[in-house]
C-alpha cells in the first residue's frame, strides 16, 4: 500500500471546505503562551554511526542494580526466553488491528486463548482482549458500573494503587462520576466505614487485593455486602497471586481487573503494560474494549472473529460503551505465551515461591532494629514495613552505597507516609540475596 | 412494505397501537429492514419512566445499533420478554410478536403529533 501525505492542494481544499484560511486558524483556541512559537533548540543532525554511539553511551547508563525489591504494580518475575522468541515472530510482531478475520486467524486465536486463560485464572465468565494497563482498566470498570446501574457514585478504597486512583479521578471529573474514597484502618480498608458509605447512589465498590501495601482485603465479605445491596463489586488483583488465592469470580465479583505485566512482560521502566478486564456474562454488552469470539465458517471449521463490535466507537460513535476499542496485543500475547508455558502448576509454584520468600524476608527484616511490620494482615509477595528513619533515606542510601533497590518509599506516592517502605519479593530472589539485603539494611 | 392503517408512527421509525391509556410500541417494517438482522434488544424495565424523544433502549443488529426513542412521556407497564431469546422476531413480525414495550401514557394528546400510515410513508419517501 502506498502512502501519500496531504498535498498542498489537499490542504487548501480541506481548509476552504471548513471555512478556514490558514492551518493556524484551527489552533486559535490554544492560548498564545502555550504555543511553542520559537525555534527548537536542537543539536545538529548526527550520522547513523554517530547516533548509534551516542545511544549506546546512554544505554550504558542504565543500571538495574544488584537486586531489586521494587514492586507497586510492576514485578520482577522470571520470563522464560521462549516468550520473547515467540512474540518476536513476524507472524505476530505487528501492531495492526485484526479487523480482517480472513488474514488474522493466528493473532485472533492467540487473543481468544488469552481471554480463555484469563477467565480460568480469575474465575470470571468473560474477558476482553486487554486494556492499556491496570489503571485504565479500573477507570473503565467504574464507567461500566455507572452504565449498568444508572448510579453515579463509586466507592474506591484508599488502598488501591495511588496512581490508579489518580487515573480514576481524572476520568471521573469529566464523566459526572463521583468518587468517594473508603478510608483505611492501618494498611487495609476500614470495613466499618465502608458499611456506612453504602447508599442508594452507589454504583460500585472498587478495591484491590492484594492491595497497594501488599495486604489482602476481606474481599469475599465485601463482595457479599455489596451483593446484598445490589451494588456492583469491582476487584483488582495480581494475576500471579491467583496461582494461590481464591479466584474473585468464585465469590461473586462483578468485574475483575488487573495489571498484567507480571505475566511474562518486561518491566521496561513503566510500560507498555497490560490491562486485564473481566466481567460476569450478563454484562458483556456493557464491557469496554475488544472481544474475540470463536465461530465456525461455511465449511464448519473453527474460526475466530472480533465480536460484539456494535458496542465499539467505530459503530456507536459517541454512544460507544468506551473510547478504548483497541488492546495491547503484543503484551497480551506475551502473557498468553507465559501462561501456556507455566501452566497451572507452574503459576502455582511461582506464586508459592514468591510468597515463601516474601514471608522469610518479612521475618528477617522485622527482627532488625528500626523496622517493624506495618500490619498483621495476611500478605502475598509484597509487604510494608514501618521504618525508624524516613523510608526515602533508606531507599537512597541502599542504592548509593550498595546498588540495591530496596523498595518503594510509600511517601513517593502518598505524601505524609514517610516511614513506610514497600518491599516486593519474587521467585527470582535467592536466599543469599534475601540474607544480604537484610544484612545491608541492618548496617545502614 | 407494510404500514398498517390502525397504527401511529414517529419520525424515529417507531409505531404505537393505542389502547385506552396504554400504547404498545415497536419499530416499523422500514426500520427493521434498514437495520438488518436484529441480534439483541436492550429494553427498559417495568416501572421505568420514559421521556418523549429520549432513548429508552437499544436495538442491536449485526452491523449497527440503534436507539429505541420514546414518542411519548409515560411509564413502562410491560416488556416483550420473548425478544430476549428470539430477537429476530423484530424482523419477522415487526407489528405483531415483535412488539417491544407497553407504556402507560401521561398525556394522550401527545399522540396527536404522530403520523398516520400515509404520512409516515411520505416521510420515508
Amino acid at each position: 500500500m502506498r502512502y501519500f501525505p496531504n498535498t498542498e492542494a489537499d490542504l487548501r481544499d480541506m481548509l476552504t471546505r471548513i471555512g478556514a484560511e490558514r492551518y493556524e486558524d484551527l489552533l486559535k483556541g490554544i492560548p498564545e503562551n502555550l504555543k511553542g512559537n520559537r525555534e527548537m533548540q536542537l543539536p545538529p543532525a548526527l550520522s547513523e554511526m554517530e547516533l548509534l554511539d551516542e545511544l549506546q553511551d546512554l544505554a550504558a547508563l542504565n543500571d538495574g542494580g544488584r537486586m531489586s525489591f521494587l514492586g507497586g504494580g510492576s514485578y520482577d518475575h522470571f520470563i522464560p526466553k521462549a516468550v520473547d522468541f515467540l512474540i518476536s515472530r513476524s507472524e505476530f510482531y505487528t501492531a495492526y488491528t485484526p479487523y480482517q478475520a480472513e488474514v488474522s486467524q493466528g493473532t485472533l486465536q492467540a487473543m481468544y486463548e488469552f481471554q480463555s486463560m484469563i477467565c480460568a485464572l480469575t474465575g470470571m465468565d468473560v474477558a476482553n482482549a486487554s486494556m492499556y494497563d491496570g489503571a485504565t482498566a479500573l477507570a473503565e470498570a467504574a464507567m461500566m458500573a455507572r452504565n449498568i446501574s444508572g448510579r453515579h457514585v463509586i466507592l474506591a478504597a484508599d488502598s488501591l494503587h495511588p496512581s490508579y486512583l489518580d487515573v480514576l479521578e481524572t476520568y471521573a471529573e469529566s464523566l459526572g462520576l463521583e468518587i468517594r474514597r473508603i478510608p483505611l484502618k492501618g494498611s487495609t480498608l476500614d470495613g466499618g466505614a465502608l458499611e456506612t458509605m453504602l447508599s442508594e447512589e452507589v454504583a460500585a465498590v472498587a478495591l484491590q487485593s492484594p492491595n497497594f501495601f501488599g495486604y489482602l482485603e476481606e474481599a469475599e465479605q465485601i463482595a457479599t455486602l455489596c451483593a446484598d445491596r445490589e451494588i456492583l463489586f469491582i476487584q483488582g488483583t495480581d494475576p500471579v497471586s491467583l496461582g494461590l488465592l481464591k479466584a474473585p469470580g468464585s465469590y461473586g465479583a462483578d468485574i475483575v481487573f488487573a495489571e498484567g505485566q507480571a505475566l511474562g512482560n518486561h518491566r521496561s521502566f513503566g510500560g507498555p503494560y497490560l490491562g486485564i478486564f473481566t466481567a460476569k456474562k450478563k454484562y458483556v454488552r456493557k464491557m469496554p474494549g475488544r472481544i474475540i469470539g470463536a465461530t465456525t465458517d461455511r465449511q464448519g471449521r473453527r474460526g475466530y472473529v472480533l465480536t460484539l463490535q456494535t458496542r465499539e466507537q467505530h459503530i456507536r460513535r459517541e454512544k460507544a460503551t468506551s473510547n478504548i476499542c483497541s488492546n495491547q496485543g503484543l503484551n497480551a500475547l506475551a502473557a498468553t505465551v507465559y501462561m501456556a508455558l507455566m501452566g497451572k502448576s507452574g503459576l502455582r509454584a511461582t506464586a508459592e515461591l514468591s510468597t515463601r520468600k516474601a514471608h522469610y524476608l518479612h521475618e528477617q527484616i522485622t527482627a532488625l532494629n528500626g523496622f517493624e511490620a506495618a500490619s498483621s494482615k495476611p500478605f502475598f509477595k509484597e509487604f510494608t514495613v514501618r521504618t525508624a528513619v524516613p523510608a526515602k533515606e533508606i531507599v537512597e542510601a541502599m542504592y548509593e552505597k550498595h546498588r540495591v533497590m530496596a523498595g518503594i518509599a510509600v511517601s513517593d506516592l502518598i505524601p505524609g507516609r514517610d516511614h513506610e517502605l514497600l518491599i516486593a519479593v519474587t521467585e527470582k530472589r535467592s536466599r543469599r540475596e534475601l540474607d544480604t539485603f537484610t544484612d545491608l539494611l541492618g548496617t545502614l | 412494505m407494510n404500514f398498517p392503517a390502525d397504527l401511529k408512527y414517529s419520525s424515529d421509525h417507531e409505531w404505537v397501537r393505542v389502547d385506552g391509556e396504554t400504547v404498545t410500541l415497536g419499530i416499523t417494517d422500514f426500520a427493521q429492514s434498514e437495520l438488518g438482522d436484529v441480534v439483541f434488544v436492550e429494553m427498559p424495565e417495568v416501572g421505568d419512566r420514559v421521556t418523549k424523544d429520549k432513548a429508552m433502549g437499544t436495538i442491536e443488529a449485526v452491523k449497527t445499533v440503534s436507539d429505541i426513542i420514546s414518542p411519548v412521556n409515560g411509564e413502562i407497564v410491560e416488556i416483550n420478554a420473548g425478544l430476549d431469546d428470539a430477537p429476530e422476531t423484530v424482523n419477522d413480525d415487526p407489528y405483531g410478536e415483535g412488539w417491544m414495550v407497553r407504556i402507560r401514557i401521561s398525556d394522550p394528546s401527545e399522540l396527536d403529533a404522530m403520523m398516520d400510515a400515509e404520512k409516515y410513508q411520505e416521510h420515508i419517501g
